[in-house]
């Protein structure tokens, strides 16, 4: 069973900032966790001490049970790096780099074999950029240069994959492609941890949610934790919240508007705070869950008038 | 003709070219890890560090290459602990302690002129190197050889990426270590063949260059050997003309390529970005 778990992980910098502070986390195989928080909440701290980057100054982490230094050793974790963290002007090609993913499984010298050329080969397929495996890594735009990684982590084949911020400054249709390779990875029973900012599309393909504030604040299914009320504790005044009693949205309007942003998706919620999503398609019972519940209201609102 | 042919006839030329080209050839090869690692301060601040152990070894009768190599690595711990401890940017800390290492060298050879001439230390003297030094510098580059042979794809992966490093379970400190110590043994060959003012230039320059030439790591590390070899055999030979100090012409010459390299080179020179850079603006 893959499980990552974080036990009262506090870490302080150097420079005296605690970063992050008795932040416990626990979560097991088969699921997409979007760790959701502000710019500066600690999300790549927290990620570096899963990975074991750096040290706690206090607490544990442990990963299917065993210590980090033992996860590393069997390359158990794949990690997909912010894009700042990344050296573009090295003189490697997207296929070094992806083929970095294999050193673990290779012989001292470090000479790939050919299943390491077909993983690499097949990693580069899946995220349409074999065409460009020549390439210096700077010549990409900003969204290949995101799968490259993302491709790296796959020919890794590890069952747990870290991605940081894998959205930031990429298109919608990298964005699109990348969510639909994590939703086939979840399909084979990996355990995907993605941190975002862009709350609009947590619900859409993450079923679990991590709020993370300087600590962890709370984690758990999307629809549970992804609340109003949560989400302001998360982001404080940083997040600009629309609410349609207060608005000018009037009731001939028929609850209906269009909502355009540039980049970010946003974030729609329903009257009492419930998640919207884009699509009904796979969410039918959820629908039907809910005009049931409205049904019901109706009625006994209708019965109480007749009274 | 025969003129040209003539340093070939004295022994001494022929071991002075063939040293310089081995010691040219490591350290190019371990300047281009220098150069993508971004440690050409650190190459620097070792290139003077070691002299203080070149002295010990001297007045206790080791081999140089030994002492110079240990204050090499005690320089690095050191500069690497007052880093951790303290708020000072790394270019201070480098900077003062490398000097501060430089500064005990001299003082100790000074006390004791007749054993060892400051000059030899700080300009080289590769025309009139002894046998056992030449035996020694062999030891050292061939050592270093090997071991980028065997661990030069894990070095690179460290330089690129030290987490995915992490990652796959290698140990990215203990293999920067590593690329330390090799930079202090490389620092010793350079020292012998050019001096210690210059030995910083043969660890940095040729990997500078060959950054400036090409976008593949593989073809870095050939070009930087090859510029490393090169130059420094065709140096030690122009000396033998120009009657000057041989650690001067091999570093005026690899200076001379680098600065062709900028102008000239295909993708990244200053001829190339400006044209790049109309042919955009046209577009
Ligand atoms: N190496 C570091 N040294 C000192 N402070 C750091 C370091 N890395 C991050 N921080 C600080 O820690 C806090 C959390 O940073 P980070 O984990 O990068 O947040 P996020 O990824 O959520 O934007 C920030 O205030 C940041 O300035
Ligand atoms: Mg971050």
């Amino acid at each position: 069973m893959l499980t990552l778990e974080a036990n009262q992980v506090t870490v302080t910098y150097p420079s005296g900032l605690t970063a992050l502070r008795d932040a416990s986390l626990r979560l097991s195989g088969g699921t997409i966790c979007a760790l959701v928080g502000v710019n500066g909440s600690g999300k790549s701290t927290l990620f570096k001490s899963l990975m074991g980057f750096l040290t706690p100054t206090h607490g544990s982490v442990s990963i299917n049970g065993r210590p980090v230094r033992e996860a590393q050793k069997q390359s158990w974790v794949a990690y997909v790096p912010q894009a700042e963290e990344v050296d573009w002007t090295f003189p490697v090609s997207v296929h070094d780099v992806v083929m970095m993913g294999r050193y673990g499984g290779m012989n001292f010298l470090r000479i790939p074999r050919a299943s390491d050329r077909a993983a690499v080969e097949q990693s580069l397929r899946r995220v349409g950029l074999w065409d460009l495996r020549d390439r210096q890594i700077g010549e990409l735009s900003g969204g290949q240069k995101k799968r490259v990684f993302v491709a790296r982590a796959l020919a890794q084949s590890s069952r747990i994959i870290l991605l940081d911020e894998p959205f930031t400054g990429v298109d919608v249709k990298t964005e699109e492609a990348i969510i639909a390779l994590l939703r086939e990875l979840r399909a084979e029973g990996c355990l995907i941890l993605v941190s975002t900012h862009n709350l609009g599309s947590v619900p859409e393909f993450c079923d679990q949610v991590v709020l993370i504030n300087r600590t962890i604040l709370c984690y758990g299914p999307t629809d549970e934790v992804f609340t109003p009320e949560n989400l302001t504790e998360a982001f404080g005044g940083a997040l600009r919240a629309f609410e349609f009693d207060r608005s000018t949205v009037e009731a001939h309007d028929d609850r209906q508007v269009t909502v355009l942003t540039d980049d970010e998706r946003p974030l729609v919620l329903g009257k009492r705070g419930h998640l919207e999503y884009r699509e009904r398609q796979g969410r039918e019972a959820l629908v039907s869950e809910r005009e049931e519940r409205e049904r019901a209201a109706r009625a006994a609102k209708n019965g109480a008038q007749e009274d | 003709m025969e003129t040209l042919l003539t340093p070939f006839r004295y022994d001494f030329m022929l071991t002075a070219m063939l040293t310089c080209s081995l010691v040219g050839l490591v350290c190019g090869l371990l300047s281009a890890f220098v150069t993508l690692k971004g440690w050409s301060l650190m190459g620097d601040a070792l290139s003077h560090a070691v002299v203080p152990g070149v002295a010990l070894a001297y007045y206790a009768g080791l081999p140089f290459a030994l002492g110079a190599f240990a204050t090499g690595l005690l320089a690095a711990w050191t500069m690497n602990t007052v880093r951790l401890k303290t708020p000072l940017r790394e270019d201070a800390v480098i900077g003062v302690v490398f000097t501060a290492f430089l500064a005990l060298g001299i003082l100790l050879i000074s006390l004791r002129p007749s054993q060892i001439d400051l000059r030899t230390i700080i300009l080289g003297n590769v025309l009139a190197i002894a046998r056992e030094d030449v035996i020694q510098l062999i030891v050292v580059s061939v050592a270093v050889l090997v071991a980028l042979l065997l661990k030069g794809r894990d070095l690179l992966l460290v330089c690129f990426d030290p987490n995915q490093a992490r990652v796959l379970g290698l140990r990215a400190d203990l293999l920067q270590g590593f690329l330390l110590a090799l930079l202090s043994a490389t620092a010793v060959a350079a020292l012998q063949a050019v001096g210690a003012v210059l030995a910083a230039a043969m660890v940095i320059t040729p990997g500078a260059t060959a950054y400036l030439l090409t976008d593949r790591f593989s073809r870095l590390l050939g070009l930087a050997a090859a510029l490393g070899a090169v130059t420094s055999f065709v140096g030690a030979y122009l000396s033998y003309f120009l009657n000057g100090a041989t650690g001067g012409c091999i570093v005026t010459l690899q200076s001379a390529v680098f600065i062709l390299a900028l102008v000239f080179a295909p993708k990244h020179g200053l001829l190339a970005t400006r044209r790049a850079r109309k042919e955009a603006a046209a577009a």
